[in-house]
């Protein structure tokens, strides 16, 4: 933690390499992101500041790029133009600060690893290169185990785990990361009551740290209750801004009513056009 | 049963059996030509010892050398099943033939000896990297999958190396003929050099894999993390592949290019049906691969006309086959043995509940009374030989007897076992009833399936949740139904 908010205080005093668009003092800044998957565009023009100290949740259809988004922000996904900084910084020059959590089926849950070696991945930057893991690690991951309510867990082979309690590792590791910016792609994506109730509270207690916490989310039921800022895609920012004022009808039937909008049909267009 | 075999194929059992399959097939015609040669004869006690101490040179040397490069392979090959890339060695060590018919055809052209042995393996090293590399970028860049991008690579190499052969077999003044040992491999003619050459690969593999331990495995489980968290992961991945080339043409000369792959699959595979921890599985496939070794070269010195890399590969292959069925972690005779103790108890649990059951409504007040067999069949809906089965088998543990006309009652022991069976299954029943909203009339079924796997702290969590007072020990709460 020491460490993290240390170099968030360097990123601060230091001058902004990218000039006013992107101020230090916003988290995650996105600037004219443009995303395609062989040459279908999924991303148009993207804009966004997120700000400080807020649960965000990004909402849209399925295929509305939100996943995309966030693994193009943090160079999972190349971008096919378009600046991405983190406290007015290149987000290269940042990572300690993201703690990232993917979708839960985006790993092998057969693979030989217990659910504590899961959450010490999230230490292994801090450990440093060649170095297996010292007691100080082996103990901040016990911790985050506990705050996600997995303790008792943490000898069990990850295939033993049930879905929910797989997805608590995964919080887990994101969260022995100590980072100050949470990307989480669909944490609440198939999981039971209690593993809701904890992620709900955990996302509450990164908020009361000062964190900002991202998350793509399906469910429009519960964005009211769980997001304090809200940002609407589909494949373009159709709003964005507090989930009191943002999280409208009409904003809904922008973003979500006549799948086949124009946009969508030019760019089935371009997909399919062999001159192009 | 089809899934059985997906989980087989999806944990790289199918790649080490389809080398299984091969290493028979590259044996069989080497065994039939000696057998047609009057026949192999089974060594005596005197060679078997001689071979076994190790007491010849030779001998020596080959043990030796095949020993340490199953260790290297083991320890290699982990890493490479857990990236899921295990048939992608094949396409290394077929890529590497070009690599080395080009370094003979070069080297005979300018310093007129071709059988440089640095120099052959150097060229295999370059042409299995490109091979890999290949594979990696057709895969990646576009839309075929892995096993159509291995099967283009490893036949296109493979038969670019086969024209080379055949064009350095026309080189005047070179002789080619040894090139063709790289396919099947000449285990027996090992020299020390390459067995040192080995020992040093098989170190290097080991301190790379107990160094970069921790990176290895963050990039095999979760590529992605390790990405966001600023790992060099193309890096380490090359690295990772870069092992497995290394290895691959260290054991060409021992194996032959066929059959190295086996060494990089079955020794891992074979090890993960006895762990669950990475750095076991680890350790135990380089034991695995190392004994194999070991063994399969003994026994090709004890019976000289058998291709030692063949021999390995068996060995390893029974191995396998052994980790398969009593694996400790998930192997087949494990899984039954839990499977058949499963069974047992619920149909334990299933008897005595029955029999309380009839004994609770024929005879309230002595629920030791003798009952027939007959009334406890309306309870469940079970086979009359399954019952019988059950009943008997809980006479012999003491639970139930029978009596002269047939009929069947609870022992002390078994009346103690049946309140407690009754008092977990109606305190889950009524939990079910009061808690998740389930009829009465259907809660017995549900009732059923959680009840026998309740341990003490839920049960106590029952208790504490489901009776006022929590009683004592005997008292069972009457059905809901």
């Amino acid at each position: 933690m020491v460490l993290a908010e240390d170099k968030l205080s360097r990123a601060r005093r230091s001058r902004p390499e990218y000039g006013a668009d992107h101020p230090p003092e916003v988290p995650l800044s996105i600037h004219d992101m443009t995303v395609a998957y062989h040459r279908r565009p999924v991303l148009w023009d993207v804009d966004l500041d997120f700000p400080e100290g807020r649960l965000i949740g990004i909402v849209g259809p399925n295929g509305a790029g939100k996943s995309t988004l966030m693994k193009a922000a943090i160079g999972l996904v190349p971008m096919a133009s378009g600046r991405v900084t983190v406290y007015g910084k290149a987000f290269a020059k940042q990572r300690r600060l993201v703690g990232y959590v993917p979708q839960r089926e985006s790993v092998d849950w057969d693979f030989p690893v217990s659910a504590l070696d899961v959450v010490l991945m999230g230490r292994y930057r801090h450990v440093g290169w060649f170095l297996p893991p010292g007691r100080a690690h082996r103990n901040a991951a016990m911790e985050a185990l506990e705050k996600v309510g997995m303790k008792d867990y943490a000898p069990r082979q990850i295939s033993q785990l049930s879905g929910g309690q797989q997805q608590r590792v995964f919080l887990a590791r994101a969260l022995a990361q100590e980072s100050r910016i949470y990307l989480m792609d669909e944490p609440f994506a198939g999981v039971d009551a209690a593993t809701e109730k904890a992620i709900v509270a955990l996302l509450h207690e990164l908020r009361g740290k000062g964190c900002t916490v991202i998350v793509v989310h399906h469910d429009l039921q519960t964005v009211k209750q769980y997001f304090d800022h809200v940002v609407l895609l589909n494949m373009r920012v159709v709003a964005t801004g507090p989930t009191a004022d943002v999280f409208t009808e009409e904003n809904l039937k922008k973003t979500y009513g006549g799948r086949l909008t124009l946009l969508s049909e030019a760019a089935h267009a371009i997909a399919t056009d062999r001159r192009v | 049963m089809k899934t059985e075999f997906d989980s087989l194929v999806r944990r790289g059992s199918f790649p080490a059996l389809v080398c299984v399959l091969g290493a028979i097939l590259a044996g069989l015609p080497r065994v039939a030509s000696a057998g047609l040669g009057g026949g192999f004869e089974l060594p005596e006690a005197e060679e078997l010892v001689r071979v076994l101490t190790l007491r010849d040179y030779n001998t020596r040397v080959v043990v030796a050398g095949a020993t340490f490069l199953g260790i290297a392979s083991g320890l290699v090959g982990s890493f490479l099943l857990l990236r899921r890339r295990s048939l992608l060695s094949d396409a290394i060590s077929h890529a590497t033939l070009p690599g080395i018919c080009i370094a003979f055809i070069a080297m005979q052209l300018t310093t007129g000896n071709g059988k440089s042995l640095p120099g052959l393996l150097v060229g295999a090293a370059v042409t299995g990297t490109i091979g890999m590399m290949a594979v990696l970028a057709i895969s990646r860049s576009s839309r075929l999958k892995d096993d159509a991008a291995l099967g283009i690579v490893l036949s296109v190499f493979f038969g670019a190396g086969v024209c080379l052969m055949a064009i350095a077999g026309r080189i005047e003044g070179g002789n080619a003929a040894g090139l063709q040992s790289f396919i099947y491999g000449k285990t027996a003619s090992m020299l020390l050099r390459d067995a040192q050459l080995i020992a040093v690969t098989a170190f290097g593999a080991a301190l790379a894999s107990a160094l970069l331990f921790k990176e290895f495995t963050i990039v095999c489980f979760d590529t992605d993390f390790a990405g966001v968290q600023g790992w060099p992961v193309g890096a380490l991945d090359f690295l990772m592949m870069a092992l497995v080339v290394v290895v691959t043409v260290i054991g060409l000369q021992a194996v032959g290019l066929i059959l190295v792959v086996a060494m990089l699959i079955i020794p891992p595979a074979a090890a993960r049906f006895w762990t669950y921890s990475l750095r076991r599985m680890v350790v135990l496939a380089a034991c695995i691969g190392g004994a194999s070794g070991f063994v399969g070269s003994a026994m090709s010195a004890l019976m000289g006309s058998l291709p030692a890399g063949a021999i390995i590969v068996l060995v390893a292959a029974a191995m396998f086959a052994l980790s398969m069925v009593f694996g400790t972690s998930r192997g087949l005779a494990t899984r039954w043995v839990r499977h058949v103790r499963l069974t047992r108890r619920v149909g334990r649990q299933h008897a005595l509940r029955a029999l309380y059951e009839v004994a609770e409504e024929s005879s309230p007040d002595d629920p030791m009374q003798p009952q027939p067999v007959a009334s406890l069949r309306d309870k469940r809906s079970w086979p009359a030989r399954r019952l019988r089965a059950h009943l008997r088998r809980a006479a012999r543990e003491d639970l139930m007897a029978f009596d002269a006309d047939g009929r069947v009652s609870l022992t002390e022991r078994g009346l103690v076992h049946a309140r407690r069976v009754m008092r977990n299954h109606r305190l889950w029943e009524l939990y079910l009833i009061a808690h998740a909203d389930i009829a009465p009339s259907h809660v017995d079924r549900d009732a059923d399936m959680i009840e026998h796997v309740l341990d003490a702290g839920m049960i106590e969590k029952l208790e504490a949740m489901m009776l006022e007072d929590v009683a004592a020990e005997e008292f069972v709460p009457a059905s809901p139904h």
